[in-house]
C-alpha cells in the first residue's frame, strides 16, 4: 500500500509541512543558519510522525487505561488527559501534542522564536524580550473581539462544535492559554463541551459514530446544528461554561479562558483582554 | 470525480488509504483530512486535478464559425488547473508548468490554482420582470452580496460578490458572499432577495425563478413592439391584432405601424391604462396567464364592440407576447367575437413570435482579476506576464475555458462558469474563491518572459497525475489553437 508521503513546502520565512489530516505552519526567527538547522530539525521529526502515531491510534481511542503506547506524540497526549475526572480520550490532546512535539524538536541555539501552528492549535517558544500577540475574531463581526500578548513558552488552542472535531457542547469557540499546546487543546475541549443547554430543542445532535465510524466519542451525542437561542439561553450555556473554566484556572492548568457563543464572549482568568 | 481504490468495505463505510490514518468514513461525509470524502460508498477526492480532453465530438461538424477547415484534432489534451493546488503566498513556482507539442510547436502551459480575493460573478437574468431598484442591494440569508446593476435589453444584470462584499464588511457577510459565489460558480442554485424586489432562485443555464414563478421564455418584446415587428405580415390576413402583455399590450389598428399600413379603426376597447396610441399598460395583473398577465380568457379585457366602427366578419388575432398563447375570432352579426380556425399564414407569424422568443436562462461569467503573487508563480517577474497577455502571446483559460480579458493593467478576466468543468471552483476562509486559471504560450515567449523553465515538466508525466478527466466544451475554441496566439502558430 502506498500512501501520500509527507509534504515540506517553504513559504517566504515559514515552513508548511503536512501529511494526511496533518496541517502545520512554523515559524522561526534568529540567526539565518539557526532557523535553517531548526527546519531541518523539523522535517526530520516530522517525517515518521503519523506513521508512529497511527499504531498506537486504537489504544488512544479510548479512555486512559494503562494499555502502554509507544509513539512520542502519543505519550504526550497520554499526559495531557492524566488526572481529569471527566470523560475524555488522548484524543482530545492530539493537535496540540503534535505542536509541542515539532516545536520541541526546533528549539535551540541561535532562536528568538519559534511558533508552531497546528490548525490552530498553537505551540510557542519565546526568547527573552520577544511577545506574540495574538488576536481572536469571531464569526460575526469585523475585527478582534479578544486579545492576548504572550511573552513565555506557552500552548493556545481553540475547540466547538464548528470545529473540525466533534463537539459534545454548543460554543462557537473556546480559546485556552495554558502550559502547553497539549494542555491547551485538552482543556478547550473539555470546556467547550460544559457551554451546553442539555436537552434544549434548540440543538441538533447526533452520534458521533454515525458521522465518523472511527471517533472516540463513539455513540456519544455530538452537535450538528445550533438554532438562533434567545440571550438568557446563551448566557445560561456560558454561565456553565465559565464555571468548568474557573475550576481549571484554580487548578493552576490554565491561565486564561476565552469564550464565545452566539455574539456573546467573556473571559475567565487575568490572561486575555477584551476589546 | 474520479474513484480512488478502496481496499475495505464494512457495512457502507469506506476505508480511505489516502494516508496512515486509514480513516473509516461514513456514507456522505469526508475524513479527518476533510480532503477524501466517501461519496455512494465510492471515495473521492474533494479537489480532482482536472484534465480536458479534445475529443472529436468537441469539434462540430460543418460548423464553419470556428472551424479552421482543419482535420478535427482529436486525442489532444489539456491540463487544467483544477485541484492543481495553489503554492500561494510563495515565489515559487506554480504547481505545474507543462510542456507539449501542439502543430510541431513547442507550447507551454502553467497551470495554478488562484485564491482570488478580487472575484465575483456577472450574473444576466433572462427576465423583464422587475426585480428590483437599479443598486439596490441582493442579499443571502439577509447579507448583502452584490447589488443590481442595470436592465439590459430582455434581461436583468446583477453584480455579486467582489472584494468590499468578501473581505470589506461583517465575517458572516464575507462567508455568506464566499459561500453564495462557490455555488452560482459551480452551477448550483442560489436564492437571493432583492431590497424592495423580487426573490430570486439563480443557476447558470437553467431558467430564472422570479418570486415562484419560473421564467420559460424572453420576450421577443413588449406588446407594442411585437406589433411593430410583424404588423406588415398580418394586414392581408386580419383586421385586428391584439398583443397582450404584461408590461404594454399593443392594438394594431392604432398603433403608428397600423396607421402607416392603412389599417382601418376597429372601435376597439381595451382596458387599462392608454400610453400613447395603440399602447396600454396595466391591462390586468401580473401572474402566470397570457403574455406574464393574469388573463386566461383574452376576450375578458375588451369592451362590447359597437356598430359605428365594428363590422359583422371582422377578423381579429389576440396573441400573447411569447407566442404561446393565442386565439382567433371572427364577429358575428351581433358584432360577438366567435372562435373560428387560425388561418395558416396567421399561425406562421404566431410560430413566429414563439421562435424569437429564446429560452430563459441565467448567465454566470466568474470575473476575478491575477494578483501580483499568483503572477509571480509564472515568472520572476510578473509584470511581464501581463503584458505577454496583453501582446496575445500568452493565452489565458479558466479551467481551459475561454476568458475575455478586460483591457488596461493587470489580468481581469471573465468566464463563463457553463464553459468550464463542473465543480471547478473551491475556496479559502479567507474568504476568497479557488479559480483555476492556466496562462499557454510558446516555449520561446515564456522563456522571454522570465519563465521558470527548469520547472517545465513534459505532458506525460503531468498526466500520470492526473484524477478526472473531463471531454472539453463543445465548440469552444481549444486553448492552444492558433488563433490565440499573435501570429497564429
Amino acid at each position: 500500500m502506498t500512501y501520500e508521503r509527507p509534504q515540506a513546502n517553504r513559504s517566504g520565512r515559514r515552513l508548511h509541512l503536512s501529511h494526511g489530516p496533518i496541517n502545520l505552519i512554523l515559524e522561526a526567527a534568529g540567526e539565518a543558519h539557526a532557523v535553517e538547522a531548526a527546519y531541518q530539525r523539523a522535517i526530520a521529526a516530522f517525517d515518521e510522525l503519523l506513521e508512529a502515531l497511527v499504531v498506537d491510534l486504537p489504544v488512544l481511542r479510548k479512555p486512559l487505561c494503562g494499555a502502554p503506547v509507544s509513539s512520542p506524540v502519543a505519550l504526550r497526549m497520554c499526559a495531557a488527559v492524566r488526572g481529569i475526572p471527566v470523560f475524555v480520550t488522548p484524543m482530545a490532546a492530539v493537535a496540540g501534542s503534535v505542536a509541542d512535539y515539532v516545536l520541541a524538536a526546533m528549539r535551540g541555539e541561535g532562536l528568538r522564536r519559534v511558533v508552531v501552528n497546528n490548525g490552530g492549535d498553537i505551540a510557542l517558544w519565546l526568547g527573552e524580550g520577544e511577545g506574540y500577540r495574538l488576536g481572536i475574531s469571531d464569526h460575526v463581526r469585523p475585527g478582534f473581539v479578544g486579545m492576548i500578548t504572550l511573552d513565555a513558552a506557552c500552548g493556545v488552542a481553540t475547540s466547538g462544535w464548528r470545529g473540525r472535531s466533534y463537539s459534545l457542547g454548543i460554543a462557537d469557540a473556546v480559546t485556552v492559554l495554558a502550559r502547553s499546546a497539549a494542555e491547551a487543546d485538552v482543556l478547550a475541549t473539555l470546556i467547550a463541551n460544559s457551554v451546553d443547554l442539555p436537552d434544549s430543542p434548540l440543538v441538533q445532535r447526533e452520534a458521533a459514530c454515525a458521522l465518523s465510524p472511527d471517533s472516540d466519542l463513539g455513540a456519544r451525542l455530538v452537535t450538528v446544528g445550533v438554532s438562533a437561542l434567545p440571550d438568557a439561553n446563551v448566557t445560561k450555556a456560558l454561565d456553565s461554561g465559565v464555571a468548568c473554566a474557573q475550576g481549571y484556572i484554580a487548578q493552576g492548568r490554565a491561565s486564561g479562558v476565552f469564550l464565545c457563543l452566539q455574539g456573546q464572549t467573556r473571559v475567565a482568568g487575568e490572561a486575555f483582554a477584551l476589546e | 470525480m474520479v474513484k480512488q481504490r478502496v481496499e475495505s468495505v464494512v457495512e457502507g463505510k469506506i476505508r480511505c488509504d489516502a494516508c496512515p490514518v486509514l480513516c473509516y468514513i461514513a456514507e456522505g461525509r469526508s475524513g479527518a483530512c476533510d480532503r477524501y470524502a466517501n461519496e455512494g460508498g465510492t471515495l473521492v477526492r474533494l479537489d480532482p486535478f482536472t484534465i480536458l480532453e479534445q475529443s472529436d465530438q468537441a469539434v462540430p461538424f460543418l460548423d464553419g464559425s470556428d472551424w479552421d477547415g482543419g482535420i478535427a484534432k482529436g486525442g489532444q489534451v489539456f491540463v487544467t488547473a483544477i485541484g492543481a493546488g495553489t503554492t500561494y503566498p510563495d515565489y515559487k513556482p506554480a504547481p505545474f508548468i507543462v510542456g507539449q507539442t501542439y502543430d510541431d510547436v513547442d507550447m507551454v502551459t502553467v497551470v495554478t490554482e488562484g485564491i482570488f480575493s478580487y472575484c465575483g460573478a456577472k450574473v444576466k437574468i433572462d427576465t423583464d420582470r422587475y426585480i428590483g431598484p437599479e443598486r439596490a442591494e441582493v442579499r443571502v440569508d439577509g447579507e448583502a452580496i452584490g447589488h443590481v446593476m442595470t436592465g439590459e435589453y430582455g434581461s436583468q444584470m446583477l453584480s455579486l460578490g467582489g472584494v468590499h462584499h468578501l473581505t470589506g464588511g461583517s465575517k458572516k457577510e464575507g462567508r455568506v458572499t464566499c459561500d453564495a459565489l462557490l455555488k452560482l460558480c459551480n452551477r448550483q442554485a442560489v436564492t437571493v432577495k432583492v431590497d424592495e424586489g423580487a426573490e430570486v432562485v439563480l443557476q447558470a443555464g437553467a431558467p430564472p425563478v422570479v418570486d415562484g414563478v419560473r421564467e420559460e421564455r424572453m420576450r421577443v418584446g413588449c406588446g407594442s413592439a411585437t406589433i411593430g415587428m410583424f404588423a406588415k405580415q398580418w394586414v392581408d390576413h386580419v383586421d385586428e391584432v391584439v398583443v397582450v402583455d404584461d408590461h404594454i399590450t399593443g392594438v394594431l389598428s392604432e398603433h403608428q405601424a397600423g396607421k402607416l399600413l392603412d389599417v382601418k379603426p376597429t372601435g376597439i376597447k381595451v382596458r387599462g391604462r392608454k400610453s400613447t396610441p395603440g399602447r396600454y399598460f396595466q391591462v390586468a395583473n401580473p401572474g402566470t396567464g397570457w403574455g406574464g398577465t393574469d388573463i386566461t380568457d383574452p376576450l375578458s379585457i375588451l369592451a362590447p364592440f359597437k356598430p359605428k366602427d365594428a363590422w359583422a366578419g371582422m377578423r381579429m388575432l389576440m396573441v400573447s407576447t411569447t407566442g404561446e398563447q393565442w386565439g382567433y375570432f371572427v364577429l358575428d352579426a351581433a358584432l360577438e367575437p366567435v372562435a373560428a380556425e387560425l388561418p395558416d399564414a396567421l399561425r406562421l407569424s404566431v410560430e413566429r413570435i414563439e421562435e424569437n422568443c429564446e429560452p430563459s436562462v441565467v448567465s454566470v461569467l466568474f470575473m476575478g482579476g491575477a494578483g501580483g503573487s499568483l503572477r509571480a508563480g509564472v515568472t520572476e517577474n510578473p509584470v511581464g506576464l501581463t503584458r505577454s497577455v496583453k501582446d496575445a502571446l500568452t493565452h489565458v483559460s479558466c479551467g481551459g475555458a475561454p476568458c475575455y480579458i478586460w483591457p488596461g493593467g493587470g489580468i481581469t478576466v471573465m468566464a463563463d462558469v457553463l464553459d468550464m468543468p463542473e465543480n471547478a471552483f473551491g475556496y479559502v476562509p479567507t474568504p476568497a474563491l479557488v479559480a483555476p486559471i492556466e496562462f499557454t504560450m510558446r516555449r520561446a515567449d515564456y522563456a522571454a518572459l522570465g519563465g521558470y523553465m527548469d520547472a517545465v515538466r513534459p505532458l506525460d508525466e503531468v498526466l500520470g497525475e492526473a484524477e478526472r478527466r473531463e471531454a472539453a466544451a463543445a465548440g469552444a475554441r481549444w486553448p492552444m489553437d492558433g488563433g490565440n496566439f499573435r501570429g497564429n502558430l
